[in-house]
């Protein structure tokens, strides 16, 4: 046991030492979490919007402003004519433009309807359409309570046709994250990938560089037994993983403002099941290489590549190809994010986690089993 | 069957790996406080035969005692009363001397107030106690392979096994290098060295010459030259390399 103590001591050392890479493995989540929360967004915020009518509406007017202070749009004023906007639009002082038909206002009274254009920037097919949704949105919201429920209005978007009939309004509810933040969605990604980074390619490397250098041969001679030389490896990854699971919540939940809807011990229990996993991961690479250099790519390119792309951080699982949706299934930060998601956004019991828990349990067991069966006593 | 003043003995030790015999058929002893010198050309088998006697492998046939225990059933007890210095220098250079000390007194059970006593004991030998805070990374290379040395001793062992010790080191260094040996066998602990150097082997009591896997002379070093009629360890080693059939 003293031995044990001894050689976990050296660890902290090693990696307290090592400040460059602490301050990475602490800096990273929560530059990642700043970044995503802040600066990368899918929501639209400040689009610059121009407007044109053929005539002078102060109904139009007081929409212009209305949509103004959305904050998802700023106008940039009424345009004289259609190549005014189109003019605008090339030197990229507006992204988006309403056009108003001519006598539109009253022809929201008549049969016809009237017409309204929405021309917007398609480079950025997502943006564009986001625009667009929102500008809808708006409009029918001023139609709808200003004038008068039975107001039909046809809109044609000439990027993207859409049209919305007044007659019928849907009832959009958005249940679990009703602002539409995106934080909601990368917030239990981010969480898996960096989870994986500390414990699955920090522990090999560390494990493999001693094979490297030959201090393994020195320990392996000494009465040290070779499976304490790897969990003693472990603890501090463990800690500092738990550490930086914690600076992750806090700024979620204090930076970010994304609460945690339910039970804060089973999150914790959750991710601390995905840190034994990734850890028994990290075990597994180390008992199967000799170099640093390669441990660093399996777990890159085996494990971390696969987070982002299966984990439904970016693509949605369920818009994959059959294959691929069975090959996400064998990604454990899958299992993870799903699991905290559920917990942390839906808040929902933990009885509808149970499987999620199950195959993560059973994926550690099964790492850890073959880790050891691959560690040789013996070099 | 184990005489009292031997703490190594080995009786047709062979290890084979498929059709390969590294080591074939060696038996020796090693007198307690002896320097042994365990010689041979790259490939010859003598890293082989240390990582048996260190419990680092298994043999595929024989026996060996090691510090009184059997290197078949007792591989745990051995690697606690040896002590080992690798080839390829193997301290942590991101640790300072003293972390270095304490975690190898540590790793051997050495009790707080022990080592603490033995790692002063130890850097005063090599002059070395205004340096403790440094990492080992920082000191030259010889000064390296002095620390290594005391690490591998730093729990009194009864026998200590060096795989090339003074590699890649000037001749004074290595010169300095065997002093610190010489005291250690003056404490009581047995040297088993491995080495490339011939004129390194002069410093020993006895030295073994390994060629082929096997073991084709034992004897002390002025012996050995009279046997042959050689002038220097380095003929003796020349003549009998000459029958090597594996060739570097």
């Amino acid at each position: 046991m003293k031995e044990f103590f001894a050689f976990v001591r050296k660890e902290f050392l090693h990696i307290f030492r090592d400040r460059k890479t602490l301050l990475v493995l602490i800096g990273l989540p929560t530059m990642l979490i700043v970044l995503f929360g802040f600066a990368i967004s899918t929501e639209i915020r400040n689009v610059n919007i121009g407007f044109f009518s053929p005539q002078e509406d102060a109904v139009l007017s007081r929409l212009a402003d209305k949509i103004d202070q959305s904050g998802y749009f700023t106008s940039v004023g009424w345009m004289r004519s259609e190549a005014e906007i189109d003019e605008a639009m090339r030197q990229g002082r507006i992204d988006v433009a309403l056009m108003f038909g001519s006598d539109f206002t009253s022809g929201l009274y008549s049969p016809e309807g009237a017409v309204v254009s929405v021309v917007t920037d398609a480079t950025n097919p997502n943006n564009a359409s986001m625009e667009v949704m929102y500008l809808a949105s708006i409009i029918n919201e001023y139609f709808g309570s200003d004038i008068s429920r039975s107001v039909s209005m046809r809109m044609a978007a000439s990027a993207n046709m859409s049209s919305a009939s007044g007659m019928l309004v849907p009832n959009l509810r958005m249940l679990y994250n009703p602002q539409l933040k995106s934080s909601y969605n990368f917030v239990p990604g981010i969480m898996g990938l960096i989870l994986m980074l500390i414990c699955s390619l920090m522990t090999s490397v560390s494990i493999v560089r001693e094979k490297e250098t030959g201090s393994m041969e020195v320990l392996l001679v000494s009465p040290v037994r070779p499976i304490n030389i790897v969990l003693a490896k472990m603890i501090p990854y463990f800690v500092i993983a738990c550490v930086v699971l914690l600076n992750i919540l806090l700024l979620t939940i204090f930076v970010l403002k994304v609460p945690v809807a339910g039970s804060f011990f089973w999150m914790i229990l959750v991710s601390v099941i995905y840190i034994i996993l990734s850890l028994g991961i990290g075990m597994l690479v180390s008992s199967l290489v000799r170099t640093q250099i390669i441990a660093t790519l399996i777990c890159g390119m085996i494990f971390l590549v696969p987070v982002m792309m299966f984990s439904g951080m970016l693509y949605p699982i369920e818009s994959m190809p059959v294959a691929l949706q069975w090959f996400a299934q064998v990604i454990p930060a899958k299992w993870f994010i799903e699991a905290i998601r559920k917990i942390m956004i839906e808040g929902v019991p933990v009885r509808y986690v149970t499987m999620e828990i199950l195959v993560m349990t059973g994926m550690a067991a099964m790492f850890f089993t073959a880790a050891v069966v691959k560690f040789k006593d013996k070099l | 069957m184990m005489d009292k003043g031997h703490v190594i003995e080995v009786e047709h030790l062979t290890k084979r790996f498929g059709d390969f015999t590294a080591v074939d058929d060696i038996s020796f002893h090693v007198s307690r406080g002896e320097i042994f010198g365990f010689l041979g050309a790259n490939g010859a088998g003598k890293t082989t035969a240390m990582r048996m006697l260190t419990g680092l492998s298994f043999p595929t046939s024989g026996k060996g005692i090691v510090a009184g225990f059997d290197i078949w059933t007792q591989s745990e007890l051995i690697k606690k009363h040896i002590g080992y210095m690798s080839q390829k220098f193997a301290l942590y250079g991101d640790l300072t001397v003293q972390d270095n000390l304490e975690l190898f007194a540590g790793i051997y059970g050495v009790s707080r107030r022990d080592a603490g006593q033995r790692i002063d004991e130890l850097l005063g030998r090599l002059s070395l106690s205004h340096e403790r805070g440094s990492l080992v990374k920082d000191l030259p290379q010889g000064w390296k392979q002095k620390l290594a040395f005391s690490v591998s001793i730093i729990h009194k062992p009864e026998i200590v096994f060096l795989d090339e010790p003074t590699g890649g080191v000037d001749p004074a260094a290595r010169r300095q290098f065997w002093e610190l040996i010489y005291e250690a066998v003056d404490e009581g602990i047995t040297a088993f060295v491995t080495t490339h150097y011939m004129d390194e082997a002069e410093y020993c009591n006895r030295i073994s010459m390994m060629v082929d896997g096997r073991i084709d002379a034992l004897d002390s070093p002025a012996a050995l030259k009279a046997r042959y009629g050689a002038g220097s360890i380095a003929e003796v080693f020349d003549i009998l390399a000459r029958g090597a059939v594996r060739s570097e």
